[in-house]
């Protein structure tokens, strides 16, 4: 027990920060309690860590297992059956596949992350957008295993990246983990309430999944015209793919094309400032797509230790 | 001195929905038209809680008690009103304290203590503390699912109040949990006490209440109706449970009659049973009389007398009679049962209107409200007569601080030990 004139001290302290518990509170102000909560987040998304593999005896050998089967499916189905005519076509899936794995799975663990913790929720305050946010957290470190084990694999083939691009990394996985972020903390308060939400994602998943240049070159879309290259700019997260595919394949051009044939374009030739101004595009969506998350996340709050 | 927790103008109501729709198939279908209930379960609560005070909230179950304390710790959001709290708060409602059964304890210690607002340096600081208290050492790295609930609680608690809070919200915890643990919990809140910390809990044993708290405030369908001194509010919880006893009480006669279908039951084994009673003698009025009736005192004291009266109405001359009484307390344990053939009493032929006295010279109860229920059947009570199933009860209240049920005749004595006695004698 600390003496009384520390306690005195405190107390001072925290007479100022008096805690209000109201029916309603603003977006920024939950934003706040989010950030003072940091510490939290890191044990939240520590433990969810620690439950998930809890009781196997692979544990963390399973998330590299998962793109390694995408992988070894996609390049049976496209390269030997359909023939993409990507070259190094592994390291181009790769490379897009890892940062669309860590939004779909961390939007998954997001969704169910409130009532998946009903019994934290019924028990103790705390932002509850902290759950579906260390869901996220907990694929980010998934992320950084199978990333770590790509550029392994890129160094021991001497892979040659696109160097100039690589510092664009950072910024859109922090533009992807907005994204994820957002949608994560508006789903899993709809799932609370919308028990069906978390099988409608499964579905928008890979409808989206499909809708995004990753197994395919962006530029087998572009030729098309139209329509649908607009289309497939306004999701969000093409603009984070391509520079990833950018950075690390690296390669723009299919250059062996068999007859001589010219070289067809796998990915843009874009200058750095329209990746850029694409990814800005991705930063502004999740701004606003995080305001309105905390907003509906807020309204529908009230309610969560009653409806789980 | 600001008040630690002020509750202001605080009001929570639920939609009770009478089906639950969870998918989006039963929602299109039912899609603006769910039935539900409006239920006020806090109307406009008003309440400051100074620095330093130990308040308990006495109300029965459904009164709303354990929602103003979940609104308190920022578990629910009230619909109206605010509540503005000082210091840091840890909160103990029901079992546990929201541990993930996949953890070790170890694990959820931590866990558990940066939820509440503790940096992982404090935690550690703090940590062999929490499990000394829990008396958990020798289980701290085992998952908290394989933890027995005494366990479970132990460990809530130990967590809650190792990590220093200013303010101590506490649910029923306190009567959780073996009786050297549970003392062990109450001299930590009375340590809290002296070192002025505010403690706010809920309970429905007026025992506590009164040993601890130095206010109590009483809750009653979501209103307040005392905010007071223990011992008075302890008095007005009593009469609202009074009030609503009554009316629960002829609710569930109701239910049991219908649910009735074997007849024959043993009243003086407190069964509770009401059979197709013949109504061939009815019970007309019951009244509960002691001393204190006479100066407007509704609750008798410990080892009074008490006189409960039956009046009864014969349509035909009855003989073959057989007059039961039996007396439980509100958790549904029997005190007390007999009858007139058990009691070797001779019952006179019924015709017309009777009355049966049963006298207590004392009745030497503790605190409690204790329910009659009282039966007219056959001698081989194989007939119902009629049968009036805890519908008439008296309180006790004990103005000592004598702990338990009952309240045994006990002289206190002191003298030479025994056996210096005997040795003494014998030289």
């Amino acid at each position: 027990m600390p003496d009384s004139a520390a306690r005195a001290a405190r107390a001072e302290r925290d007479a100022r920060e008096a805690r209000i518990v109201r029916p309603r509170t603003s977006v920024i102000e939950r934003f706040q309690r989010i950030v003072t909560y940091h510490e939290l987040l890191v044990g939240m998304t520590r433990k969810e860590l620690k439950v998930k593999y809890k009781n196997s005896i692979l544990g963390f050998a399973w998330s590299l297992l998962n793109p390694l089967l995408y992988l070894v499916v996609f390049y049976i189905a496209f390269v030997k059956i359909l023939g993409s005519g990507v070259p190094a076509f592994p390291i181009f899936l790769l490379s897009g596949l890892l940062v669309w794995n860590l939004f779909s799975t961390g939007l998954a663990a997001a969704c169910s992350s409130v009532v998946a913790n009903a019994a934290l929720v019924k028990k103790v305050s705390f932002p509850r957008e902290i759950l579906p946010l260390a869901a996220v957290g907990s694929m980010l470190v998934h992320f950084f295993l199978q990333s770590l084990v790509l550029f392994s694999v890129l160094a021991l083939v001497q892979w040659t990246v696109a160097w100039s691009y690589i510092p664009l990394l950072p910024l859109a996985l922090l533009a992807l983990l907005l994204l994820t972020g957002a949608f994560g903390i508006l789903l899993s308060a709809t799932n609370v309430y919308l028990r069906d939400t978390q099988h409608f994602l499964e579905l928008a998943l890979l409808a989206w999944f499909w809708m995004t240049s990753i197994v395919y070159g962006f530029m087998t879309i572009h030729r098309r015209g139209g329509f649908f290259p607009k289309l497939y700019l306004l999701n969000p997260v093409t603009p984070i793919v391509l520079i990833f595919q950018r950075a690390i394949y690296a390669k723009l051009d299919n250059t062996k094309v068999p007859n001589g044939a010219p070289g067809r374009q796998i990915l843009p030739h874009w200058p750095m400032t329209t990746y850029l101004a694409y990814l800005g595009y991705s930063f502004a969506f999740g701004f606003v797509m995080l305001a309105i998350a905390i907003a509906v996340f807020g309204r529908s709050e009230a309610n969560f230790a009653e409806e789980l | 001195m600001p008040a630690a927790i002020e509750i202001r103008h605080v009001s929570k109501h639920f939609r009770l929905y009478h089906e639950h729709y969870g998918s989006l198939k039963e929602r299109m279908i039912h899609f603006g038209r769910i039935p539900f209930e409006d239920f006020i379960a806090l109307d406009d609560i008003d309440v400051a809680i100074e620095e330093g005070s130990t308040v308990g909230i006495l109300g029965h179950n459904g009164s709303g008690k354990s929602t103003l304390l979940k609104c308190v710790a920022g578990i629910l959001q009230p619909n109206e009103g605010e509540i503005v709290t000082r210091g840091r708060m840890a909160a103990l409602l029901e079992l546990g304290a929201g541990f993930h059964p996949e953890l070790t304890g170890r694990e959820n210690i931590f866990m558990n203590a940066s939820i509440l607002g503790l940096s992982k340096r404090d935690i550690s600081s703090v940590f062999d503390e929490i499990v000394a208290f829990a008396e958990l050492e020798k289980f701290i790295d085992m998952q908290v699912r394989h933890y027995s609930s005494g366990m479970y609680v132990r460990l809530g608690f130990a967590v809650a109040v190792n990590v220093d809070p200013d303010i101590l919200l506490v649910d029923e915890v306190l009567s959780v949990g073996d009786e050297k643990f549970q003392r062990k919990c109450i001299e930590r809140v009375k340590l809290f006490q002296r070192e002025g910390r505010t403690i706010l809990f809920v309970t429905h044993a007026p025992d506590l209440i009164r040993k601890i708290c130095d206010r109590g405030i009483v809750l009653d369908h979501g209103e307040m109706v005392a905010d007071t001194l223990p011992g008075e509010a302890v008095r007005t919880f009593r009469e609202t449970l009074q009030r609503s006893g009554l009316a629960d009480a002829t609710v569930e006669a109701v239910e049991a009659a219908e649910a009735a279908d074997a007849p024959g039951a043993n009243i003086s084994h407190g069964r509770r049973m009401t059979a197709a009673a013949t109504h061939r003698v009815k019970i007309t009025n019951v009244s509960i009389d002691h001393p204190g009736r006479l100066v407007g005192r509704t609750w008798l004291l410990p080892d009074e007398a008490m006189t409960i009266r039956v009046g009864y109405r014969a349509s035909e001359p009855t003989d073959d009679l057989l007059f039961g009484i039996a007396i439980h307390d509100e958790e549904g344990n029997n005190i007390f049962g007999t009858n007139t053939k058990i009691a070797g009493v001779s019952v006179p032929v019924a015709d017309g209107d009777g009355e049966v006295t049963f006298d207590f010279e004392h009745v030497p109860l503790l605190d409690g409200t204790y329910l009659v229920t009282l039966a007219i059947q056959s001698t081989d009570e194989g007939t119902v007569h009629d049968w009036s199933d805890q519908q008439h009860q008296f309180s006790v209240m004990n103005p000592a601080r004598t702990a338990g049920l009952v309240s045994l005749p006990m002289k206190v004595r002191f003298g030479t030990p025994y056996a210096e006695r005997v040795e003494g004698s014998g030289s």
